[in-house]
């Protein structure tokens, strides 16, 4: 069965937990554990031997010997290793002083470009750019469609080179044309999308150098799939030797894979890691963020982009709303449809849960149906806005009307009707607690994560 | 040459070739690695097994399965005391035939081998961008040359111009298609080719279909519901389900191998891009930790990349002289 970084490091840190201080005895069977756990989750071997070696040597300076809590001291020392080597802070793209700003996409075949090229342009154009796409995979059969497929629906243009209906396979000419025609039209970026290259090919390696050396980009993106194993830094060393590229995306994250192949590339090849892309919705794209990487391998959540989401479906005010309701009681069917309804605008059940701290590693294996809301909110719709503000009067009648309105079985009503009286005593419960101040356990909780401050509850 | 010699004695010539520069990287670095470790030493000590750790692990072979290899012989080591390099080299030998060998047949079925069913279908399953329309486009190519008729179906009605691509390998290989248009249900077009593969009398069918994350449970459901729509027109269709992974996949593609199997019965699997790189070895950890054979190796880009994996071939080309 496989498990996960974060399960195994648990185990490992448990056996120093159990025990009152770090000692030289405990400490090697723990390095050993953990770094079979990082070459579990595709950490490059010699990396993960780095990162023990570095975090031997902390655990074992007097600080952390004299400290009454070995386990939790060893999780900050492998968190803030981990975010070291991940690159400590986020870098952005180069831009252009003189537009256009010409960004250069290479990587294997499979990793993901085209769709990532896709999802940059409608990344930029939401800050207010006007990018243009050169389709300069001029070899696999129907990357141009595909390319252009995606560009339709980002509504950006595309620029190819077609002679009688058939793709001119000249991958540099293609490029050199994108950027002069995108000075013509006035567009300030131009992405040029290659085709998938093995490292080892020669010819190929030789094209992308080529495309390089005629457009002079602005940024070079090396794209890597998150899943790559241990071959991943040779794939990069390669590239980097060729393109000295300027930084690295990370595709298909919304996988289990823990992403080991991120620690790797960023410690043998020195370059930033410049955004992360999940998932084939194009709007699944964010930008990199090393100490929310670390959380995520070592399974501690990634409390930041949650509290993120969240600050940009609610507003002080609305926050504050809410609070009252809870606590006066007035909370009903309406305000947990119109909650539904933000949530869902936060992203997917999955993706959101892996974001709690603790939380994600034990949910990992749940499958979760992100339909499942569908169903409440049609129970809700069929109600009339009395009933949504007095549930106690769904009598049988009431009820009956409601599931056959809303496609359910009459008992799926009792059960919502049910959960929603159990969910509003919770609510009242917790607003009691944390209104004495009791939330403090959560606090301290994320106090001792807190690292590189990424805090999202400070003082 | 030697390393691939047997490993590949039934194919041609030129294949022979191909297959040589495919895997020329795995094979100088795997065993050069290993014969360096080797050469000089008297006696097996921890160094000399941390070194065979890392140049396990680093091949891709796999944590659990490197660790597997590395006790068995810490066990045989400590038991008779002394071991000299040679008996060490025979020992891993022996571990990694085992490894790869206690799966049922020692080589998958050539393509010009008689088939057991009429039409006989295969369905090709796998993540986002691990070659899956190559690989059917390869195939289609492989099985027509064998004599066989062979009628695709583009499955992946997903992903932006995946049936155009289709479509071009189709041209390629000179096989025909059936498709419907983007978006439309994926089950349905499954449906329709093996209906039309009933009519015309094909030998074979080669349904694609979208790239999907093993994660995604509505997903994975939607390849279940394929498959047994299939089974409405031809009991037992499909009939081989292929799982085709990456070969520079690390350890996800355990994980991958274990979900597509409990939703839709892996048969075997193809493992692509081989070409180039040090990847051998994940051949290696995938038929340890899971029990279902590799059937093909995609090296390279063109019709003719793709071979039948011979696994007994394999291990002893790996070691033979």
């Amino acid at each position: 069965m496989f498990e996960s970084l974060s399960d195994k490091l648990d185990s490992a840190l448990k056996s120093v937990t159990g025990q009152g201080r770090i000692n030289e005895l405990n400490i090697a069977e723990t390095m050993r554990e953990i770094r079979r756990a990082l070459l579990n989750a595709d950490v490059n071997y010699k990396v993960a031997r780095d990162i023990t070696d570095r975090v031997k040597e902390k655990a074992t300076g007097d600080e952390v010997l004299q400290s009454v809590t070995p386990g939790e001291q060893l999780t900050k020392i492998v968190y803030d290793e981990l975010t070291r080597v991940l690159g400590g802070e986020h870098v952005g793209l180069n831009m252009a002083d003189h537009p256009p700003t010409v960004i250069l996409v290479a990587g294997l075949q499979g990793s993901g470009k085209t769709t990532f090229v896709a999802k940059l342009a409608k990344h930029l154009r939401s800050k207010g750019h006007a990018p243009l796409l050169a389709a300069a995979d001029v070899y696999r059969p129907a990357a141009v469609d595909q390319l252009r497929t995606l560009a339709d629906q980002v509504g950006v243009p595309v620029y190819s080179v077609e002679d009688d209906g058939q793709i001119v396979q000249d991958a540099v000419r293609v490029a050199d044309e994108a950027v002069a025609h995108a000075k013509q039209k006035a567009r300030d970026v131009v992405i040029i999308d290659t085709a998938g290259r093995m490292h080892v090919d020669e010819a190929m390696m030789k094209e992308v150098a080529d495309i390089k050396g005629a457009v002079d980009p602005n940024e070079i993106l090396f794209v890597v799939d998150s899943m790559t194993g241990q071959d991943a830094v040779n794939t990069a060393k390669e590239f980097n030797e060729q393109l000295d590229f300027d930084g690295v995306v990370l595709t298909k994250l919304d996988g289990d894979t823990r992403g080991g192949a991120a620690l790797s590339i960023r410690t043998v090849v020195e370059k930033p890691i410049k955004f992360a892309s999940t998932g084939e919705k194009l709007d699944a794209l964010s930008e990199f963020y090393p100490d929310r990487m670390a959380q995520r391998i070592l399974g501690m959540g990634d409390v930041v982009s949650f509290v993120e989401r969240a600050q940009e479906q609610y507003d002080e005010e609305q926050a504050q709303q809410l609070k009252q309701k809870i606590k006066s009681d007035d909370f009903d069917l309406q305000d947990f449809y119109d909650q539904l309804q933000r949530i869902q605008n936060m992203g997917s059940m999955k993706d959101l849960i892996g974001m709690i701290p603790g939380v994600g590693s034990q949910m990992k294996d749940l499958d979760l149906d992100e339909d499942a809301f569908k169903h409440i909110e049609a129970m809700i719709l069929s109600m009339t806005p009395e009933e949504r503000s007095n549930p106690q009067i769904l009598n049988g009648t009431r009820r009956r009307r409601i599931a056959k309105g809303s496609g359910v079985e009459v008992r799926d009503v009792n059960q919502l009707i049910k959960q929603f009286r159990d969910m509003k005593k919770m609510m009242k419960t917790m607003s009691k607690l944390t209104g004495q101040g009791r939330s403090m356990n959560l606090k301290k909780l994320m106090g001792r994560f807190g690292g590189g401050g990424s805090n999202p509850f400070p003082g | 040459m030697g390393f691939l010699d047997r490993f590949t004695n039934r194919n041609t010539d030129e294949e022979q070739e191909k297959l040589d520069k495919g895997m020329d990287k795995t094979r100088s670095s795997f065993m050069g690695k290993l014969n360096r470790l080797v050469r000089g030493k008297d006696t097996v000590d921890a160094a000399l097994l941390d070194d065979l750790e890392e140049l396990l692990v680093t091949s891709d072979v796999g944590v659990d399965t490197t660790l597997d290899i590395i006790d068995h012989i810490e066990e045989r080591v400590a038991r008779d005391q002394y071991v000299s390099t040679e008996e060490l080299n025979a020992m891993i030998r022996e571990e990694i035939a085992m490894l790869m060998l206690d799966t049922e047949d020692e080589r998958p079925a050539d393509f010009d081998a008689e088939l057991p069913n009429k039409p006989h279908v295969v369905m090709v399953v796998g993540v986002n961008g691990v070659g899956k329309t190559t690989t059917i486009g390869k195939m289609a190519h492989r099985y027509k040359q064998a004599g066989k008729s062979v009628l695709m179906g583009a499955g992946d009605t997903f992903r932006a111009a995946a049936i155009e691509q289709l479509e071009i390998w189709s041209e390629r290989a000179d096989v025909p298609m059936i498709k419907q248009k983007h978006g439309s249900d994926p089950a349905a077009v499954a449906f329709d080719t093996i209906e039309a593969a009933v009519a015309r009398d094909s030998d074979v069918v080669l349904i694609d279909t979208a790239g999907r994350l093993h994660t995604k449970g509505g997903l994975m459901d939607e390849l279940s519901k394929m498959k047994r729509i299939m089974s409405r027109k031809v009991p037992d269709a499909p009939h081989e389900v292929l799982l085709v992974l990456d070969a520079s996949t690390g350890q996800n593609a355990i994980r991958q191998a274990e979900e597509f199997t409990k939703s839709v019965d892996v048969t075997g699997l193809a493992l692509t891009k081989l070409d180039g790189t040090a990847k051998g070895g994940v051949v290696i950890g995938v038929s340890h930790q899971f029990q279902v054979p590799v059937k093909y190796i995609g090296v390279g880009e063109g019709l003719d990349d793709l071979q039948v994996f011979d696994r007994k071939g394999f291990v002893e080309a790996l070691f033979g002289e």
